[in-house]
């Protein structure tokens, strides 16, 4: 059974708002003890979902939980935003698939960094994308 | 602070990243380093990013067009000192620091572009000695 022992929210609105957020997850990670390597592969997807958020959807709100299942422990990130939503998902998960005339790694390279990755969008309502790494895994 | 400071020391532009950048800085550095490499027709770039604790794609990106730019100027770029846990995750990632050269450490990549400014005058002077061949 999962158990969200700590739930943090906060707002992404403007560029500036990426790297308190970064920091906020780093403070999280480190909280529960979490290997550098694998912090760092937390924040790098975070950084890259959020980004998305801000380029695609003007912002959105971002929730960081401290999450326990047995004896692992690990953070759970949630991206909600209301933009514009994703039409073929499957799509937009491929590697190099941008409609933003990026490189398109951004989807894909942060599921490849993360133990667990959720997408559902529907169009004209709004995009949430959720991950978990664990401390151990 | 909005801009990070470029040192020149003879041929070469020192760049040394300090902070967790926020993108403006990022963008301001780019277009500062290009400005730079034209006005003393440097031949080298050195950015050491040992104190970066995250390169996303948006600074990948920009390291990258740093070193396109640059080479368009006749400079070479390297990035120094990038940490383990970085690199790793560089990897998994999917982004390619295309267009720049990496190096462990400042001396390691003084030494890099010191070798490849040295390689370019070979090719200089031979491209001479054949010019001089083809005239006779
Ligand atoms: N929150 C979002 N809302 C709407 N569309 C999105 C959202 N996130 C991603 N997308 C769509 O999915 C595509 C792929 O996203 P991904 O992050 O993989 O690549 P990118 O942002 O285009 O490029 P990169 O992240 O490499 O700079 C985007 O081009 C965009 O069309
Ligand atoms: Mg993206």
């Amino acid at each position: 059974m999962r158990i969200v022992l700590n739930k943090d929210t906060m707002k992404i609105e403007k560029e500036q708002d990426v790297v308190p957020f970064r920091n906020r997850v780093k403070e999280y990670a480190v909280k529960i003890g979490m290997s550098v390597v694998n912090q760092t592969k937390l924040i790098t997807a975070a950084s890259e979902l959020v980004r998305n958020m801000l380029k695609y959807a003007n912002g959105g709100i971002t929730v960081i939980e401290v999450i326990s299942e047995g004896r692992n422990s690990g953070i759970r990130l949630t991206f909600v935003d209301k933009g514009p939503g994703i039409k073929d998902i499957a799509l937009a998960m491929k590697d190099g698939f941008s409609t933003g005339k990026s490189l398109g790694l951004g989807l894909p390279g942060a599921k490849r960094l993360v133990n667990e990755f959720e997408i559902k969008s529907s169009v004209g309502e709004g995009t949430t994308v959720s991950i978990i790494k664990w401390k151990n895994g | 602070m909005d801009r990070i400071p470029i040192l020149r020391m003879g041929k070469f532009l020192l760049v040394t990243i300090q902070i967790d950048l926020y993108d403006r800085l990022a963008t301001n550095l780019e277009t500062d380093l290009v400005y730079m490499v034209n006005k003393t027709g440097a031949k080298g770039v050195l950015i050491d990013i040992s104190a970066l604790s995250i390169v996303d794609s948006f600074m990948g990106r920009i390291l990258g067009n740093i070193g396109s730019m640059a080479r368009i100027m006749d400079a070479e770029t390297v990035v120094v000192g990038m940490q383990p846990a970085v690199a790793i995750t560089l990897v998994e990632l999917g982004l390619e620091l295309k267009g720049v050269h990496t190096a462990l450490n400042v001396e390691k990549g003084m030494e890099l572009l010191r070798n490849k400014i040295k390689d370019l005058d070979y090719e200089e002077e031979d491209e001479i000695e054949a010019n001089e061949d083809s005239t006779e």
